[in-house]
């Protein structure tokens, strides 16, 4: 289906995960390509979030995960702490779906924007302060300079999420895997971190992993939709023919549970 | 109830609610909003995060101390809630706040919280189980403690409780946005249906409008502090009067597989603590005039010059 011209920036092959001897991904396959989203859909505990976190190596404890995640050429489950540390947060950043608990509560903006950009990318203090400050521009924080300066409960959910964005994009990741990243975000701020996350991957040619359950969302900015259930990947293929033509009875029942039937959406 | 059902049943004037924290100028986050919600009847109040939604529903709750302006309910103006017993003609107004997880005490079995409220309403007849049945959840559950819940049911027993204590006026704070995609839908229409039944009006404060769209009869819209549009939810929906509902409506992606991406509303929302001169959304508004910058729109239910009541006839 997909066409093979582009090697895949992240690849995972056969994913399995299982937690305390339950299986919750049974063989999961997905490609994903620079300067391409690739949206991620499917109902709560169908193994989108887990699929995520297996990546960077953030299972629960007491998981066991088997299968191939190719990066760069190499199979991160085989990779040792100390080589995956410099991979993620740096090469490949994560975006989760509660910023009241993705952001450190007693830190301030700028410590928490500034600390793995000097670490992974070793700029100075004053260097990254203007980064970040650039960062909070870019993802329409009001005010970033006297921002930096302030802690997370200071800011409203949508303005948390947003400075998480910009955390996530502070080393500039080849990767970036968004867990529900505007879940928690207004209709009119959600259009911006989309055409944001859109932006960045065709201009940095950044590969996204955009995780959502809202089929608009998937709709205006993935170029590939994968639907799982159950742990598996039901359907996988381009935006318009999922959306619009599902070949999979479960993807077709996703799109007639919407509160608003496609076609007759806004004016 | 004593209610004299003469107008409305929840009516705010000109409401304005400030935050003050020192050192710093003082937030109006609400700033002289009016709005009204008759018995029966579904209310939709949308806005982006920060636009004071959420305060104007504690305010109305007597959660904060309203600067000037008026609340009524039933007539009856809210008083702030203090450490003293509440009105009783103000126990009518109930709350389902946004999050579940945090409203409901960890350490009660959740039917002793659901007869909380029926001992505030002096209802001897219902028991907990027979509330918890009409949100949809078995009877036996009353035994039950908040963890042994998923988030939806959780939020159902937040809303059981609400309606034990026999609200006149029941309002939703955002009651939707910490549950799941799936049982989002489910829970506004029960709030919807259930606030119906029992004849009482609902202010349901969302951010999604597509749930908005589904359950409310009215919307208002708002923004930085006050309510620019109102409006039945068909014709808001089909014909919205004012930019920014225009521009909120816009902003809501399409499933349709087409990969549009979804119309960004340019500029920043201004700091509440020093709001625009004039029309609080000129700075972003792309249909700007010059009395915009001057003057602000002082009337409804299209608080935009566009759209100014002819002088003669009074709306």
């Amino acid at each position: 289906m997909r066409t093979e011209s582009r090697p895949a920036a992240l690849s995972i092959e056969g994913l399995r995960v299982s937690i305390g001897g339950h299986d919750v991904l049974h063989g999961v396959d997905l490609a994903i390509e620079a300067g391409r989203v690739h949206g991620l859909a499917g109902e709560s505990g169908s193994g989108k979030t887990m699929t995520g976190l297996a990546v960077l190596g953030l299972l629960p404890h007491g998981s066991r995960a088997s299968g191939r995640i190719a990066f760069g050429g190499r199979d991160l489950l085989e990779m040792p702490v100390r080589e995956l540390n410099e991979v993620r947060g740096a090469k490949i950043a994560m975006v989760f779906q509660d910023p009241a608990t993705s952001l450190h509560p007693m830190l301030t903006v700028e410590r928490q924007l500034t600390e793995h950009m000097r670490h992974h990318l070793g700029v100075g203090r004053k260097e990254a302060r203007e980064r970040a400050a650039g960062l909070l521009a870019k993802v329409r924080i009001p005010g970033p300079e006297e921002a930096l300066r302030r802690y997370p409960h200071q800011f409203s959910g949508g303005m948390r999420q947003r400075i998480a964005i910009a955390v996530a994009l502070a080393c500039e990741p080849e990767v970036l895997i968004a867990d529900e990243p505007t879940t928690a975000l207004d209709v009119t701020v959600q259009a911006g971190i989309l055409r944001l996350l859109r932006g960045l991957c065709d201009d940095l040619g950044l590969a996204v992993l955009l995780v959502t359950h809202d089929l608009g969302v998937m709709s205006a900015v993935a170029d590939e939709v994968s639907v799982m259930k159950d742990g598996l990947v039901v359907e996988t293929g381009p935006r318009g023919q999922v959306l619009r033509e599902p070949r999979h009875p479960y993807t077709r029942s996703l799109l007639d549970a919407l509160p608003v039937p496609p076609g007759e959406n806004s004016p | 109830m004593t209610m004299p059902l003469t107008g409305p049943l929840l009516s705010v004037e000109d409401l304005v609610v400030e935050h003050r924290t020192p050192g710093r100028p003082v937030v109006r986050a609400v700033a002289g909003a009016s709005l009204h919600v008759a018995a029966g009847e579904v209310v939709g109040l949308v806005g982006e995060s920060g636009c004071g939604k959420s305060t104007l529903a504690r305010a109305v709750c007597g959660l904060h101390g309203a600067a000037s302006g008026r609340i009524l309910v039933g007539g009856h103006p809210v008083t702030p809630l203090g450490l003293r017993r509440r009105d009783p003609a103000l126990t009518g107004v109930q709350m389902v706040f946004q999050d579940p997880y945090s409203s409901l005490n960890p350490r009660r079995r959740v039917g002793a919280q659901i007869a909380d409220g029926l001992r505030a309403a002096g209802d001897t007849a219902a028991s907990p189980a027979d509330l918890l049945e009409r949100v949809g959840l078995p009877r036996a559950f009353a035994g039950r403690y908040p963890h042994e819940f998923s988030g939806g049911q959780r939020q159902r027993v937040a809303i059981a409780r609400a309606l034990a204590a026999r609200p006149s006026l029941l309002i939703g704070d955002e009651p939707i946005s910490a549950l799941d995609a799936s049982a989002q839908a489910q829970v506004a229409r029960l709030m919807r249906d259930l606030a119906v039944e029992s004849g009482a009006g609902l202010l349901f404060i969302s951010h999604d409008l597509s749930v908005v769209r589904l359950i409310a009869d009215r919307i208002a819209v708002m923004y930085l502090g006050k309510v620019v549009e109102t409006g039945p939810t068909a014709e808001v929906w089909a014909d919205p009067g004012h930019p920014y509902t225009r521009a909120l409506l816009a902003a809501i992606p399409s499933p349709d597989g087409a990969g549009v991406l979804p119309a960004e509303l340019p500029g920043d929302v201004p700091d509440p603590a020093d709001p625009p001169s004039g029309c609080r959304f000129h700075p972003r508004c792309p249909l700007v005039m010059d009395v915009c910058r001057e003057k602000e729109p002082g009337f409804g239910p299209v608080a935009c010059w566009l759209h100014e009541p002819e002088p003669s006839s009074p709306s």
